[in-house]
């Protein structure tokens, strides 16, 4: 009997379909059958079997002529709404952009479908990307595929923004997932699922059709099952595209052929302020156990400083919302998607009902925030303070990255908690981005790996975070880990 | 600093976001919240400091001064534009009444 092609990764379905030990239809059959299998989790806002199958079938004629299949040739994917798909509706995951239907294709969606990868559909996530457990969607919750050992079957959640990809990876709907990282959206939500997801340096993917939340911070990156598989789906991803200011014009290194899990010569950072007072004790003990791996594969472990760590997360609640502030602008119930015209409303009052109606209530939130903190009189005490001390976290790891190569700490300060556990609070909420927001706010390559579980069974993940442009670097001590965590637990199937 | 309803009233009103007097009750303690939190970067030194404008140094490019420079956004696609309007009437955007 064949093996359950849903267990294998991008590189053992790539490999597979290359060498013909499998046709790239029957791995698109059985994913398309595992999400049609699970609705219960809501990890996907639209399905699209067809396109995932039409995918295989253009990679198998390749196959069979004898063409090139292309660096995801056969692998089919779970694209997070966030990205722009033609013809298949992308909503953010909010009401607002409902219905709407793409003319064009977001680069990163267009860079992997050319890499020979099919779409298995659209993936739930935080309204706008803003969220940390992915309970603020107009398209409802997405659960968790994990639950806690203690038999209480409590909804879990699968951490945010990238709710959708973090469950579908995990849950083996997919091999792999889009995801985004304006402050952790792809690392903590991996750690919280048991995967693996790497946030490159800002820059190197392509914005251009990834709907926007905070320009200066969004940036694509891949989740999937080990460090190889997020190589390689980086890969297909990354590169200069001249439709994107702010996109790196540089080569896209061949990390995959990089990969290499010998640490010897290399330093490893530790940061002291992030020792938090009071932080939980599993997640200090995976640490640890981090520590010694690293310096198993040969790393020399050095303690760092990163003075300025606490003022991360609200420099960051400053940026990020005012950005967004202005990137939510478009959403005028003119050009594309929700319009409410109350009767006799003139152009002002339909503007102020749309945006009431079509946006959550965190996304409101964080408008407003965004719209107070750049309010005549407020701008200077607020953003510019912000902007000032976003300066001094870049410094702080540039300072840093002269006594150490790469840097290792925690993805998040505890394991998935249950879903509604902590909505009511947004400040407790966005707590848990404070290990993340950091290598955000400095727009360095940070990568989370799956580390164990804690005594809860639920999973831990640790990060790794690199200078700008080492992605290399960030995969390379991530492999290592990867190598001595041994981590091979799933979660049971329930749904 | 705070905000009161007044003030939280105007901001929902400069974001275009219609409020109900109860939605505004409950978001002036969660603003209020969040802004006393980030009230702490007040304490940082940043005598000297410049303003963070570009995390990653990259050069600003200019595209070729040319029509239809990139074919996907030099323009000429007036009806894909169009077709995700909520209406879109003769070629154009549908809004209500501007001018009285």
């Amino acid at each position: 009997m064949m093996t359950d092609l849903t267990n294998l990764g991008v590189a053992a379905i790539r490999d597979g379909v290359a060498g013909g030990e499998f046709s790239a239809v029957e791995v698109a059959e059985a994913f398309n059958a595992n999400v049609a299998a699970a609705a219960a989790l809501n990890a996907f806002i639209v399905t699209t079997p067809e396109l995932a199958l039409e995918a295989a079938k253009a990679t198998d004629a390749k196959r069979a002529a004898g063409q090139p299949l292309g660096k995801m040739g056969g692998v089919p994917i779970g694209m997070k709404d966030l990205f722009a798909t033609k013809g298949v509706q992308t909503t953010a995951a909010s009401h607002i952009l409902e219905g709407f239907v793409p003319q064009y294709e977001s680069t990163v969606s267009a860079k992997l479908w050319e890499a020979g990868a099919g779409m298995l559909g659209k993936l739930n996530l935080d309204q706008f990307a803003m969220g940390s457990s992915n309970e603020t969607s107009y398209f409802g919750n997405v659960i968790s595929p994990w639950r806690r050992s203690d038999g209480g079957n409590a909804a879990m959640a699968p951490g945010g923004s990238s709710g959708g990809s973090s469950t579908a990876v995990a849950a083996r709907l997919a091999p792999a997932a889009t995801g985004t990282d304006t402050g952790g959206s792809i690392r903590q939500p991996a750690a919280f699922t048991g995967i693996s997801g790497i946030k490159p340096t800002y820059g190197r993917c392509s914005r251009w059709g990834i709907v926007a939340f905070a320009s200066s911070l969004d940036q694509a990156g891949p989740m999937a099952r080990d460090v190889r598989d997020c190589a390689i789906m980086l890969e297909a991803m990354a590169g200069f595209d001249p439709k994107d200011a702010t996109s790196l014009d540089l080569a896209v290194p061949n990390w995959e052929a990089g990969l290499n899990s010998d640490l010897k010569g290399k330093k490893v950072g530790i940061p002291r302020e992030y020792r938090m007072d009071g932080m939980d004790a599993d997640v200090a003990d995976s640490w640890d156990r981090g520590i010694e791996w690293l310096r198993d594969a040969g790393a020399e472990i050095v303690e760092i400083s990163l003075p300025h760590t606490k003022y991360a997360l609200p420099a960051y609640y400053i940026i990020a919302p005012a950005e967004a502030s202005s990137n939510l602008a478009r959403y005028d119930g003119v050009r594309f998607g929700l319009r409410d015209l109350p009767d006799g409303a003139g152009l002002q009052d339909m503007y102020a009902a749309t945006r009431a109606a079509g946006f959550g209530a965190e996304v409101k939130r964080r408008i407003l925030i965004g719209t107070y903190v750049l309010s005549a009189g407020f701008y200077d005490a607020y953003y510019t303070q912000a902007q000032k001390v976003r300066t001094l976290i870049s410094h702080d790891f540039k300072n840093a990255f002269t006594q150490c190569d790469v840097i290792l700490a925690p993805t998040a300060p505890t394991a998935a908690f249950g879903l509604g556990e902590k909505s009511d609070d947004p400040l407790a909420m966005y707590l848990n981005d404070v290990f993340a927001v950091p290598a955000s706010l400095a727009g360095l390559p940070a990568m989370s790996v799956p580390a164990g579980l804690n005594r809860e069974g639920l999973p831990l993940g640790l990060q790794i975070i690199g200078r700008e442009f080492d992605e290399q670097g960030v995969l390379n001590a991530g492999l290592a880990i990867e190598a001595r965590a041994q981590f091979s637990a799933k979660p049971d199937k329930w749904w | 600093m705070s905000v009161d309803t007044a003030t939280v009233a105007k901001i929902a009103a400069l974001a275009r976001i219609k409020v109900s007097e109860a939605e505004l009750a409950a978001m002036v303690p969660e603003l209020n919240g969040i802004l006393a939190w980030v009230e702490q970067l007040g304490e940082v030194d940043v005598a000297g400091i410049e303003p963070m404008t570009a995390v990653i140094a990259n050069k600003t490019r200019l595209r070729e001064d040319v029509i239809g420079a990139d074919p996907l956004t030099g323009g000429g696609v007036r009806d894909a534009v169009l077709a995700n309007a909520p209406a879109a009437e003769h070629g154009f955007f549908g809004v209500p009444k501007v001018i009285e």
